[in-house]
């Protein structure tokens, strides 16, 4: 098979750019720890309210700023529906689903979670800018898709 | 190059029995229709996100979801697939001058009928408004999963009746190369095959006996990875028929030449084995995957980019031939020598251009940490309609201006109207992108009747408005199209159709020694990419223990 040597030029410098790529985004994952979500543990759907820490939805301090929140989502609705976090704190977002699947996407953010039933999506997130945050459902769950929202609060530390 | 040697393959033309023109005939012209009926709820959705609802006037399928989901259904599912069983069948038996198998060509068009039947019944009753993702556990009419199951089913019977055709000829022609046209016919759609199992078990297997109420639950993170495990590889699906006019049909109609029988095999062996180890790339937000194994189908995603770049390259340099064979000089004088008057070219050529970008930002979603931003908003479809929805479709559109003249032995209607028709889709899809593109980055979310959201950001305002202007032109697009095809079956002058279908030469001919006839073992490279897969998709499967939680929800 003869190749032209523009072709090989061209390909070389497509693997060249494709092998860039791949090193940005191990360097973004290694050195900067940009997680994706990934094995969280499990809850039955039809007891998600009588588990722990599902049984207490909120936000807790578990720590010297580091901070949970723990978020259930159902149709059409996120409970709790509004949470408030101090900036600069280290936020572990845990949340499921009761019912459907469901999406949990902070605006402005990388926070960016589907919420499947009998899974606990986990990730984690630091906001620097103080501010109002809207939290959207991104997965069509329904009729009344379009008004599942909620809202981060996220306020000025003292 | 001038020093290789042209080869024609076949250089008479070859006519299929008028009974199997016809078959093909009519599942072409499923897949149009499937095209056109579509787009009105794809008209819908543009104009929500510039915040305006056009449901109410329509005379049925008045929710919005209901429409995405026949939107989606037509348009990526029927459509394409219609087109395909009809397209590399007949590409098939062009490349070896032998009639199908009659009896797989009747079953494949049956099966295809009967899914549309059921499918169209269940979304326009409004008992299937679940997008054609179709995520458990909102659960759809028995009749959907069924009328799909159906339609992939199709895409078997017209491999089958494919793969009869090249054992009948291997059988004549001991010893020698597969006609190129044939390879990737036939290869696109094994890959195909393979690619649609995993849809197929969590059909069969999960959601149909589950919503007939024969299993009372699911575990919808299993159905879902069943999908992804098909549901990336199913847009190579879409594309294949694409590259097949662009490689081996294209370079014809502008007066070039294919410039490697070798290199062409290559990209298509590429395509069989990495399409589908690929497809948890479309679940990094999700939970219960493991870090490790997303990253690991981001790697291989970016390996699936490489014959897409080499595809670039080899489909321009036919078009540079064809240029110059014209009368092009320098080193961009070739491109105005392209016949840009004949809208079939010109589609395609336009389609080329928008899959520049559609590729770049393909890109960015396989990229791992990247995807956080933009997963589940509006960059998604923004990518996708300069894809599946422009390459794929507006290339469609373009071999439709000689393919459906072909078979139904009409002179194409217009011309002039045909070359509006790309220009305005295109011109529509760049602003529709740009637009969802935007919004996506301000985190719009897809799949969201905007105009009645309850929520809102000023940062979507023009992303909405681009979106809405662009996706009505797109729609005026592909009326225009509607038009043409429509008055070239009724009205277009017979006699006046192209005679045979337009087969490249190529400029090296295939080697008959050293390694490359074993590129023809299709075989033996279906099993390497059996090999593949069981390697990416094996440790989740392996790992996974499902559990049915999810009884069916039908919340639409």
């Amino acid at each position: 098979m003869k190749v032209h040597s523009y072709e090989k030029a061209f390909l070389a410098v497509g693997i060249v750019v494709l092998l860039t790529c791949a090193a940005a985004l191990v360097y973004a994952t290694a050195a900067r720890g940009i997680h994706l979500p990934g094995v969280s543990g499990r809850v039955d759907p039809r007891r998600v309210y009588q588990t722990p820490p599902f049984d207490k939805p909120g936000v807790r301090e578990v720590g010297p700023g580091r901070y949970e929140a723990v978020i259930v989502s159902q149709t059409w609705a996120f409970v709790p529906p509004e949470i408030r976090v101090p900036a600069n704190a280290e936020v572990t977002f845990t949340a499921t689903t009761v019912d459907v699947i469901h999406g949990f996407n902070i605006e402005g953010t990388r926070l960016n979670m589907m919420l499947v039933p009998g899974q606990i999506s986990r990730n984690s997130y630091r906001f620097t800018r103080p501010g109002e945050y809207l939290v959207i459902c991104h997965e069509y769950c329904g009729l009344g898709h379009h008004t599942m929202a909620g809202k981060v609060v996220v306020e000025e530390n003292p | 190059m001038a020093a290789l040697t042209p080869t024609v393959l076949d250089p008479a033309g070859y006519e299929l029995p008028l009974e199997q023109r016809r078959l093909l005939r009519w599942m072409l012209y499923i897949g149009y229709a499937a095209l056109i009926a579509g787009v009105f709820h794809g008209l819908a959705n543009a104009l929500s996100y510039a915040g305006i609802s056009i449901l109410g006037w329509f005379p049925g399928l008045r929710t919005y979801y209901q429409g995405l989901t026949a939107h989606g259904v037509a348009n990526v599912l029927i459509f394409t697939f219609s087109f395909a069983n009809g397209f590399l069948p007949l590409m098939t038996a062009r490349a070896l001058s032998r009639p199908l198998d009659r009896r797989f060509l009747w079953a494949s068009f049956l099966a295809l009928l009967t899914g549309n039947v059921l499918v169209i019944y269940a979304v326009v009753s409004n008992q299937a408004s679940v997008l054609y993702t179709s995520y458990a556990p909102l659960q759809a009419h028995w009749t959907y999963y069924l009328g799909l199951v159906l339609v992939v089913v199709s895409t078997w019977l017209a491999l089958a009746s494919m793969l009869v055709d090249l054992r009948g000829w291997r059988r004549q022609h001991t010893g020698a190369r597969i006609p190129l046209l044939a390879y990737i016919s036939i290869s696109s759609y094994l890959m195909w095959f393979l690619a649609s199992l995993p849809v197929a078990v969590s059909f069969l297997g999960f959601l149909l006996p589950w919503s007939m109420g024969l299993v009372e639950r699911v575990d919808p993170l299993l159905t879902r990875t069943l999908f992804w495990f098909t549901g990336h590889a199913i847009v190579y699906a879409w594309l294949l028929p694409a590259y097949v006019s662009w490689y081996a049909l294209l370079p014809r109609q502008v007066g070039g030449s294919l410039i490697s029988d070798s290199y062409t095999r290559v990209v298509w062996i590429l395509f069989l084995l990495l399409s589908i180890p690929t497809g948890i790339h479309h679940q990094y937000t999700d939970p219960g995957i493991s870090q490790h194994l997303k990253a690991l189908h981001g790697v291989l995603t970016f390996g699936i980019f490489f014959p897409s770049l080499a595809t670039a390259f080899s489909v321009m340099a036919s078009l540079e031939i064809g240029g110059r064979r014209r009368g092009g000089t320098g080193l961009l004088g070739w491109i105005t020598r392209i016949p840009w008057g004949d809208p079939s070219v010109t589609a395609q050529l336009l389609a080329m251009l928008t899959f520049v970008l559609g590729g770049a930002t393909g890109l960015i979603n396989a990229s791992y940490t990247m995807n956080q931003v933009i997963h589940n908003t509006t960059w998604v479809p923004g990518h996708f309609h300069m894809t599946v929805g422009t390459a794929v479709a507006l290339t469609l559109m373009g071999v439709a201006y000689w393919l459906v003249p072909y078979l139904s032995g009409r002179g194409l209607y217009s011309r002039r109207l045909a070359l509006a028709s790309s220009w305005v889709y295109t011109i529509g899809i760049l602003i529709f992108a740009r637009g969802m593109i935007s919004g996506g980055l301000h985190g719009m979310p897809r799949r969201t009747f905007m105009a009645e959201a309850t929520y809102y950001s000023s940062e979507w305002r023009l992303p909405g408005l681009l979106t809405g202007v662009g996706g009505t032109l797109m729609f005026i697009g592909v009326m225009l199209f509607f038009l043409v095809i429509g008055l070239t079956i009724v009205a277009g002058r017979r006699g006046e159709q192209p005679s045979d279908i337009p087969v490249s030469e190529t400029l090296t001919a295939p080697a008959l020694t050293g390694w490359e006839p074993r590129l023809d073992r299709l075989g033996w490279w279906f099993a390497a990419a059996v090999l593949l897969i069981a390697i990416a998709y094996g440790p989740f499967f392996l790992s996974y223990a499902p559990e049915a939680v999810s009884p069916g929800f039908r919340v639409y």
